[in-house]
């Protein structure tokens, strides 16, 4: 029997199209929390270029960009949004900061949630974000 | 294996002088492996006059494994006239694509129930199982067949048939291009690619031109340009052009073979539009 070809489960590739289409930022993560997926809003906002098959691992993603809450303490993979998402298999959101690749510091928010096609497959995560005015509060 | 195609329409029968070469009736493919397997893909009109060959072949008792694709009525509408289920003799498995929200056999019963079908599912004399498609591959006989989830309304399969080292791919009502330009896009993020990828016999969805795609986005089906890029990409072995669209005459759809080939320059002998009775060895 040959071996089948590589190819992500369609809730993916239907979650890959649906954020190329939008003008908000987006991130799609596999279930191991492998980076497989931002659009270009996304690379505006974190000053980064998606690449085909590049894909950041979670302790990368977690950590470039160095998200920290509003006193500048760094926040942990298991606090964000994302990290929830992955680890714990339900939606969450929150507030935070991050260095982008050009340097920029940035205040966004983010909304993450789980991608299950049954109850019991967990395909991977996507995250929604936006850039959020100092002193916005939640 | 050896295939024979007892239905290749799409949406409806069409039966009538225009459609007598390839067919009016509904998607229905009957695969024999090579110890015996008795494989139905989908239980469009077509299973009729297959229930009724196979009902006339068994001795004394008949195992089926029908793969349902999805449950839109054109791959469903056959079961209820295909004789294997009316005899007790029959251990019948019925597989398809499985739903977050209702078994198989609930969502199977609301067409095989009153009003639309005189009798109730569990009322049939056949030893009927349900079965969710797997999502690792599984085996029946001899044939190892794995399903994956494909771009169409609704809760949807391909098929992928191996046995040795021929493989034979079932992806019919499947929209890979939505959203997607075939010829651009990593082959990872092709829905279907890796049933059909190397595939000895493609037998794929070919509903519209691309006139007439252009009017039908989202509605599930691919146009002819979408099957030849897709073809291409997935480097198949012969295609075999099916789900015709039930308002293409017999020479339209030699029309739509001339359109895919020129997307997909190979031997013409790899291009197959589908005709019912059409026998074809894997």
């Amino acid at each position: 029997m040959s071996t089948q070809a590589a190819q992500h489960h369609l809730v993916l590739i239907l979650a890959r199209d649906f954020a190329s289409r939008l003008a908000t930022p987006v991130f799609l993560v596999d279930v191991r929390g492998t980076v497989i997926y931002f659009n270009e809003a996304a690379e505006r906002v974190l000053g980064r270029r998606y690449i085909e098959g590049g894909g950041m691992e979670a302790e990368e993603w977690s950590t470039v960009f160095a998200p920290s809450d509003d006193d500048g303490n760094p926040i942990e993979l298991n606090a964000l949004p994302l990290g929830v998402a992955i680890l714990e298999r339900h939606p969450d959101h929150r507030m935070l900061r991050i260095h982008s690749a050009d340097g920029t510091q940035r205040r966004i928010e983010v909304t993450a949630f789980p991608l299950f096609a049954h109850e019991d497959e967990c395909l991977g995560a996507i995250a929604i974000f936006w850039e959020t005015p100092e002193g916005a509060e939640r | 294996m050896h295939v024979r195609i007892w239905g290749c329409r799409g949406s409806i029968a069409a039966p009538g002088p225009e459609t007598i070469r390839y067919g009016g009736n509904t998607s229905c493919v009957e695969v024999r492996g090579d110890h015996g397997e008795a494989i139905v893909l989908d239980a469009g009109t077509g299973a009729r006059p297959l229930g009724e060959r196979l009902m006339g072949e068994h001795e004394p008792s008949l195992r089926v494994d029908l793969l349902l694709t999805h449950l839109h009525v054109d791959h469903l509408e056959g079961l209820g006239m295909f004789a294997p289920i009316w005899s007790p003799e029959t251990e019948l498995h019925i597989w398809g694509p499985p739903s977050p929200v209702a078994s198989l056999d609930e969502r199977i019963a609301t067409y095989f129930s009153p009003p639309l079908f005189p009798v109730h599912l569990t009322e049939v004399p056949a030893r009927v199982s349900f079965h969710d498609a797997p999502r690792e591959p599984w085996t029946i006989g001899s044939i190892t067949v794995s399903a994956h989830p494909i771009l169409h309304p609704g809760a949807t399969v391909g098929y992928r048939l191996e046995s040795e080292d021929r493989t034979l791919a079932y992806v019919t009502d499947h929209e890979p291009a939505l959203g997607t330009d075939l010829d651009a896009v990593d082959t990872s993020w092709i829905s279907g690619y890796a049933l059909a990828h190397h595939a000895d016999l493609l037998i794929h969805d070919c509903q519209y031109t691309v006139e007439e795609y252009a009017s039908h986005v989202g509605w599930g089906h691919p146009s002819v340009a979408h099957v030849a890029a897709f073809a291409r990409r997935a480097e198949v072995g012969r295609l075999v052009m099916f789900h015709h669209h039930p308002g293409h005459t017999d020479d339209q759809l030699d029309a739509m073979r001339g359109e895919v080939l020129s997307g997909w320059s190979v031997d013409p002998a790899r291009c197959i539009v589908a005709a019912e009775g059409a026998e074809i060895v894997v």
